[in-house]
Formats: structure tokens, sequence, C-alpha cells
């Protein structure tokens, strides 16, 4: 035995964001003794973050949306990569997990009716995001984190899990430390569900907290599971890009939901260029049609603003390399000109969108109800992650392994719409505890393996043993942060992804050499160095599936190979661990189509 | 303003002081940055807690110039006087180390708060109706971050540390937004007086000065809830009224 504490419990959940959280509250209301482990306070998850809302088709604003066109917006948005069974599964319960967060005490902006308001979003044909101004995330978590402490479920806060625990082929607990002192703890479990969010921290610019270090991705993938998709990742187009000290905060779609329009420096509205012809059907033709559409008529089309966030943020950096750019190389995004249209613009918007306008007047000094904001692409989201069985949430290759929410491979395909990911939380957040709990009801029996832990305990404490290197933890999270942004961004191609790779097998060498100051109590030199495991394997994966994909769809954008080919469209990237130990990478075939959905996104067009 | 001088309080449970660092600014830094700067380049093992660095995860409370504020949310050129830029932990709770502190009481608090009981939803899809202006009033109160600058600065808990006896402003800002939810039956009256310690509160507002999401903490959620306990204490019709009627004071 371990001289470790160690913590039994039937299903382990890794993560406290809404994913994490929703499963827990189903596996103990399945009534199976749960553990939450995650590595910041409750509460604080990036779900707290999310802004603009969360998608559910109920149709309370326009009663002509269902889930059948929640359903074909997905797959369209997600340029029909996605697991069509988890886009089916999350349009059609989405609206009952939006109303069971109100019976848990969630107070979502209302209709006249009395009915959950439902605002528009990009790619959405319907306004379909349940939403609280701008701020839905703080009430999501908050709403699930109250209701969670009633159910009977040990938290550990500020643990951080360093590996998973496997018998067999099985995932039965992990590894981790307490960040308040630098103590081990080994959990042991009967099914593990992970929910540890993002992995944007691999990027310099960014929307996403520390935390996004992509640990569950990595955690997953040196446990055996298959990773999938893993080159889509979401440029959001929206970031603030002034001053330096806030680059990459995010800058809600809500403000182009609720009538914000792009300009370039010519003050010209350049989004109405080049509308994707998928879209072209369903696009404004002329400013006066989309504010329309902003201000609720249902005859009108969207105004290209709202278009998915690839195609908005490729537009943005098209503007700036050909010099119509902003001073600080970004576009304009402009909410304040609605005062030529309501009155009372001012109330409207700090009503609308009150962080976005505290967060522009504390940290850029800008009234955003009287002038422009200046935005730019930020790294946001992963649309890749752990595949996993659609209906189960679990592992495509490790028993006992479930996964939801960001670490999930499969809902969005190769790019997600904006709202998609809170419905997305609670949808399979649910699934997995409630098949986490089956699959521990059902498999009792498990070892762990001694030599297992020792070997992960080694390995936590090896850059604490090493002491102050000569370059430091966060020079190297520095240097390929930098590199990925350059290398591995939204303009991608075969040099840049290959040179990428070898940067990343050169910093992976100096990460074995690299060594951390101080004791174990509450070392971020620590545990950045620690990190770099992470961040290192998920930039692997997104190079070499980037390299894999000779096209550009969604997210992913091939300077060599600009345009999309129908024949990329038939399978996924799968990357996995091989047999010696390195990356490999494989096509795997979409399943077929079942004719009931092909009827539908070709009805709904 | 090309850098400034930080004296950023280092220490642990048994001992601590304030250490000097001179930090280079850029154009807009607040003072999380400084503090991520002296972590990355002169102290790996300077410890503090962040996440959204927006305002919107109240990870980040400190003491700057010996004000509780934000970091994240405190521009560097707003706190620069002459001397230097004072960063230490929120006084109130126990120190972990450096900039962290141990506030896992406040979780304890809000898990011993009743719990919440939805009554019959009004429509067949299990929904509720409720109109923006049923909801404005406890949203309100759901801005909160949980950042427990409040808590760091009322008297009751930093100056007499009743934690035993007193929930503490956060905790009366949480039972108002149940309390005034439309759909919720809990009555917390009886245990905001008896338990959470709601009389001990004196209405000096501190509390609502911090607040870093401008919620009128003492206005708007705990001079109502003290009404509802003294209505419910002193006036026995209404007591009379509630056996036989139910509730009366709710929403
Ligand atoms: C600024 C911003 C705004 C957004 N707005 C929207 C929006 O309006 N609508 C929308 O649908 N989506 C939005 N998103 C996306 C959405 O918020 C996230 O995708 C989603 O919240 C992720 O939730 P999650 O539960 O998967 O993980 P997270 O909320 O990221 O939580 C991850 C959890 O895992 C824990 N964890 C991670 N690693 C470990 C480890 N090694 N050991 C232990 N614990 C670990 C963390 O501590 C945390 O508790 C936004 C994202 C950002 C950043
Ligand atoms: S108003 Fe009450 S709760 Fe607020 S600081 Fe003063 S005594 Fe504390
Ligand atoms: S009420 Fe305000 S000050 Fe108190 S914890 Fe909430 S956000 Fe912070
Ligand atoms: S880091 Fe989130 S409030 Fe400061």
């Amino acid at each position: 035995m371990s001289d470790y504490p160690e913590f039994e419990h039937d299903v382990l959940v890794i993560g406290a964001g809404g994913a994490g959280l929703r499963a827990a509250i189903e596996a103990a209301a399945q009534g199976v003794r749960v553990g939450l482990v995650c590595k910041s306070l409750l509460g604080k998850a990036h779900t707290v973050m999310a802004e603009g809302g969360m998608a559910a088709a109920m149709g309370n604003v326009d009663d002509r949306d269902g889930w059948r066109t929640h359903f074909a917006d997905t797959m369209r948005g997600g340029q029909y990569l996605n697991s069509w069974r988890m886009a089916e599964l999350h349009a059609k319960e989405s609206p009952e997990r939006a109303r069971e967060l109100e019976s848990w005490g969630a107070l979502f902006d209302r209709t006249p009716e009395g009915r959950i308001l439902q605002r528009n979003f990009g790619g959405h044909k319907y306004p379909r995001l349940a939403h609280v101004g701008d701020r839905t995330g703080l009430e999501m978590i908050r709403t699930l984190q109250d209701h969670g402490i009633h159910q009977g479920i040990d938290v550990h806060m500020e643990v951080t899990v360093t590996r998973l625990l496997k018998d067999g082929d099985r995932c039965v607990g992990a590894f981790g430390y307490d960040r308040e002192q630098g103590r081990f703890r080994v959990f042991k479990a009967k099914a593990v569900v992970l929910s540890t969010g993002g992995l944007g921290r691999a990027y310099l610019v960014t929307s996403n907290s520390w935390e996004g270090t992509g640990d569950g991705h990595s955690l997953a993938y040196h446990a055996g599971a298959e990773l999938r998709d893993m080159e889509f990742i979401q440029f959001h187009p929206t970031g603030m890009i002034w001053p330096p000290s806030v680059r990459g905060i995010l800058v809600t779609e809500g403000v182009r939901g609720e009538g914000g329009i792009l300009k370039n420096n010519k003050g010209d509205r350049f989004m109405f260029r080049d509308i994707p012809p998928l879209y072209v059907e369903q696009t404004a033709d002329t400013p006066e049609e989309g504010w329309r559409y902003v201000t609720g008529d249902r005859e009108a089309r969207r105004p290209p603003e709202l278009l998915t966030r690839d195609h908005v943020a490729r537009k943005i950096v098209k503007e700036v390399q050909e010099g119509r750019g902003s001073p600080h190389g970004g576009a304009f995004l402009d909410i304040a000109w609605i005062k030529e249209r309501i009155k009372d613009s001012e109330a409207h918007i700090k009503k609308k969108l009150p962080s976005m306008y505290h967060q522009f007047k504390e940290l850029a000094g800008i009234d955003i109800t009287k002038e422009p904001m200046e935005v730019g692409p930020t790294t946001h989201y992963a649309m890749g992650g752990v595949a996993v069985d659609p209906d189960t949430q679990m592992s495509t290759t490790v028993p006992g392994l479930f996964a939801a929410g960001e670490v999930a491979g499969g809902l969005h395909g190769a790019n997600r719409l904006g709202g998609n990911s809170l419905s997305d939380l609670v949808v399979f957040g649910k699934r997995a505890g409630e098949h986490a709990a089956k699959f521990a009801r059902d498999n009792p029996q498990y070892a762990i393996s001694e030599p297992e832990i020792e070997a992960a305990a080694g390995e936590a404490l090896a850059p604490l043993e090493r002491g102050v290197s000569q370059v430091g933890p966060f020079q190297l999270q520095f240097e390929l942060q930098t590199m990925m942004q350059d290398q591995v961004g939204i303009a991608r191609d075969e040099g840049l992804l290959t040179k990428a790779l070898d940067g990343i097998r050169r910093i992976r060498d100096a990460v074995s050499e690299v060594g951390a100051g101080g004791n174990r109590w509450y070392n971020p030199g620590w545990h950045t160095a620690l990190d770099m495991k992470h961040l290192l394997t998920v930039s692997e994966a997104i190079a070499l599936s980037a390299r894999e994909r000779k096209e550009s769809r969604g997210a992913h954008s091939r300077l060599d190979h600009p345009d999309k080919d129908a024949k990329w469209s038939t399978f996924n990237m799968i990357v996995r661990k091989g047999p010696e130990g390195g990356m490999v990478i494989e096509r795997r075939d979409i399943p077929p189509l079942p004719q009931e959905l092909a009827d539908i996104i070709e009805e709904e067009g | 303003m090309k850098s400034a001088t930080f004296k950023v309080w280092r220490g642990d449970r048994e001992a601590g002081d304030f250490q000097t660092y001179e930090v280079e600014l850029e154009p807009g830094y607040v003072v999380l940055d400084a503090i991520h700067k002296i972590q990355a380049e002169q102290a790996n093992d300077l410890a503090c807690r962040w996440n959204c660095k927006a305002g919107k995860c109240g990870s980040c409370s400190a003491e700057i110039n010996g004000s509780p504020r934000l970091m994240c949310m405190t521009r560097v050129e707003d706190v620069a006087g002459n001397g230097p830029i004072t960063v230490e932990p929120m006084r109130t709770f126990p120190v972990i180390k450096d900039l962290v502190t141990d506030v896992s009481w406040n979780y304890e608090v809000k898990a011993s708060i009743q719990k919440m009981t939805p009554r019959e939803p009004d429509f067949e899809d299990g929904s509720w109706k409720m109109h923006q202006y049923d909801v404005e009033r406890p949203q309100e109160f759901r801005k909160c971050i949980e950042c427990f600058l409040c808590q760091n600065v009322c008297h009751v808990l930093r100056d007499h540390q009743m934690h035993g006896e007193f929930a503490g402003p956060r905790h009366f800002v949480f039972a108002a937004q149940a309390e005034m939810n439309p759909i919720d039956l809990t009555d917390r009256i009886p245990q905001l007086r008896e338990e959470l310690g709601i009389g001990y509160c004196n209405i000096t507002k501190c509390c609502t000065k911090v607040c870093p999401e401008s919620i009128t903490i003492t206005d708007n959620a705990i001079i109502p809830l003290k009404e509802r306990v003294v209505d419910r204490s002193y006036d026995p019709l209404t007591k009379l009224v509630r056996r036989i009627f139910g509730r009366s004071d709710k929403g």
C-alpha cells in the first residue's frame, strides 16, 4: 500500500464546470457515491465565463423552431463532420435540460409571455439562446453548484489530477496532488468521468484561463483513449485586442446578436462581401434587413455578422492583412450605432450587455454605448476531444472512462455554433453521469496497481527534485504558446505544421530537464512544469491532425489547400498512442447518416 | 509610466512579510498582470488565484494599497501614487500562502442554507410562468461572483470574528435571491434569524461599497430580509395568518 491518502468513490468526476457538475448530480441521483475533483475553487471553472447563452430549441420566441432545425444548424455549422447521433440527442434534449435548470433556481431573462427569452446567435436559424444578459455561464454554474452541494457529492477543490489509473484496459481512478500543500492523493473509482474543459492555453492569445491546458485530453490519450477532430480549434472572431494586457479576453457574440456590426478602417461593413455558398440563402442582402432580423422580424434574414465563427474570424484577418484593419490590428465592432434606431440605446446596451459594458469601461477605457470596440480573433474552443460512444459518452477504447463537455469530441464537428457548448455540457454531462453510474454498478470489482501509483508520484515530483533550472517552466510555456500561435493558428500550411511538430519535440526535451524552485506548497512554477506534458500532448495532436487534413473546412484553414474538398468530408481524424509510445493518426469513416436525419438536413436547407 | 514598484506579501500560516519587486509595465496593465509578471520572471512560486481575468469569476480578490479589490479589474495606473503599490491577501481569512487564503468556510456556510423547493410548474412542459419584473430583483443578487470581498470587509467577521454565528453579506445576498425566487417555497426567515445571524448586521454598508458587481447588498438584500425577520417575530397576526394560509411574505 502506498502512503498517500486514498479516496474511494463509485464514480469519480474530474472537472467541475457545467459538464462535471451535471454529471456528478446525475450520478448521485442514481444512488452511487460520487467524488468531484477540480483544479480551482468550486464555481470558478471556465463555464462561469460563458456569456451569450445556451442553445435550446424551445421555440419561445419563434415557434417555427424545433429540434430538427437545431440539428440541421449544428450539422451545417460543423460541416457535416459531427457525430450525427450526438447532434440529434443534443437538439432533442437541450430544451428539457434548460427547463430543469429553472427548477434548480436559474432565472433566465423572460419573454413578454413569461417564458424563457431566447436570443439570436451565429449559425442558429431562429432566436434560440436562453440567456441572462451576458452572464449566462455564471447562471448555469451557480445553479448547478448550489443544487449539487445538497446531493451528497464529495468535493475535492484545488486538486489537480496528473494521471489516470488503469486495471488492464479499464480506467479505475486517478492520481493527483492538492494545490494547497502539494500532497498526493489517490482516487479509486469504478468509473471515471472526464469533464476537464478545453485547451486554449496552448496558444498565446486565448479567451481561456490558466486551467485550459488540455489536461483531460492528454490524460485520456495517455490512458489509451482515442482523440478525434483535433485539427479543429475555434478562433473566436471577437476577442479584445487593446490594451495588450487584455488581449484575447472574449467579447461575446451577443454583441452582434443585439445588432452590433463589424467595420474596417474605411467604415465599410465588410461582412457583406464573400458570403459562403452554404449560407447565401439565409443571409440578409442589406443592412436594413439585418437590422430587422436582430429586432425580431420573422421574415428577415440574419446579418452577415452572424455567420459562423470560422468565417467571421477569417474575414477579420483578411481585412487586417489587406491594410484595412483597426489601429491595433483588428476590426471595429460597433453596437453604439443602434442609437440611430432606438431611443434609450445606452440603457438598452447596458441592460443587454452589462458585463461587456463593464469590461470595456474598466479595462480599455471605452464606453461601448458611445464608441466602437476594437476586436480580433482569439483562441477559444476545442471542437476535438475524446472519442466517445454518442449515447453513453464512454471512451471508444477505454472501458470505465467517460467524457463530457469540451473535453469530449463529436458534437461540433469542424466548427461549433455559439451557445451549443452550454447545452452540450448539460445534455452530455447528464448522460455521462447516468452511464458512469450504471457502469459502476455493473462492474464492482477492480484492482489498483501500486507500481503505477509510484510511477505517477515520481513523475510529479521530478521538477521539484531538479530544482531551479536554466530555462524555467513559464519560459517554456511561453515558447510553446508563441509557436502554436504562429505555426498552428488560423492560417496553416504543410511547412509550418511540420516545423511546429519539430518544435514540439524540442520543447518536450527541454521539459524533461525543467525544474521548479520553492517547496510543495501552492507553487505555480511547479504546477506549470507539470502542465507542460498536457500542453505538449494536445499541441502535437492538433498539429498532426492539421497536417493530415489537406483541405480547408470549418475552423481548419490551410493556405496550401484553401478549398473545401468533398473527398475529405467522409472521415474524421483520430489520434492515439501507438504501440511504440508515439502518436499515431488514422482516418476513420463517418458512419452513414440514417435516412430520417438526411431528410431533415435536406428539408431544413 | 514605465515601471512600478510592488510590495507583495509573501509568506504562509506561520510568518510572512512584504517583498519588493520592480515591474516593467505595458499599456493597460492591471495588478494581476504585474503579479503574473513577477511570477514568470522573478518568483515562480509566488502564489495567487485567478481564472477569468475579466472580473467574472471572483478568484483574484486581494487588498491593494489596503483596499479590497479584484486584482484583474484594478488598473495599475489607478492605484499608483508616489510610493510602492502594496498587494496583500484578504485579511479576514487564514492565509495559505502569499496571496492565497483559505475561504473554505464560505462554502460550508452556503451548504448550510436551506435548499430550494420549487412549486408546481405552470406549463405542461414542466416550466413556469415568470415575468421579467418577477425575476429582476433576484437577478441582481445572482450576479454575485463569490469573490468574498464583502465578507472580507464586514466588521462582524473581520473584527469580531463571529464566524460561527454570522453568515456574512455574501450569504445574505444568496438567501435573498432564494427568498425572492418566484417559484421557490422554502422559508428561510427563521434560519436567517436564528442560525445565520442577520440581526448582527448593523447596516454599515461597507460590504456594498466593495462589491465589484455593484450589488446593493445592504439596501436591496439585507434590509428587506431584516424586515421580513422583524415582521415575522413581532407581528402575531401575520404569524397566525401564516399558520392558517401558508406563506404570505414571499416574492
Ligand atoms: C469567455 C468564454 C465565453 C464563452 N461563452 C459561451 C457561450 O456564451 N455559450 C456557450 O455555449 N459556450 C460558451 N463558451 C464555451 C463554454 O463556456 C465552455 O466550452 C464550457 O464552459 C466548458 O465547460 P466544461 O464543463 O467542459 O469545462 P470547464 O468549465 O472548462 O471546467 C473544467 C473543469 O475541469 C477541471 N480540471 C481541468 N483539468 C483538471 C485536472 N487535471 N485535474 C482536476 N480538475 C481539472 C477544472 O478545474 C474545471 O473545474 C465560452 C467560453 C469562454 C472561455
Ligand atoms: S452592512 Fe451589515 S453585512 Fe454589510 S458590512 Fe455592514 S455589518 Fe456587515
Ligand atoms: S456580493 Fe459582491 S462582494 Fe460579495 S461575494 Fe458577491 S460579488 Fe463579491
Ligand atoms: S480573475 Fe476572475 S475575477 Fe479576477
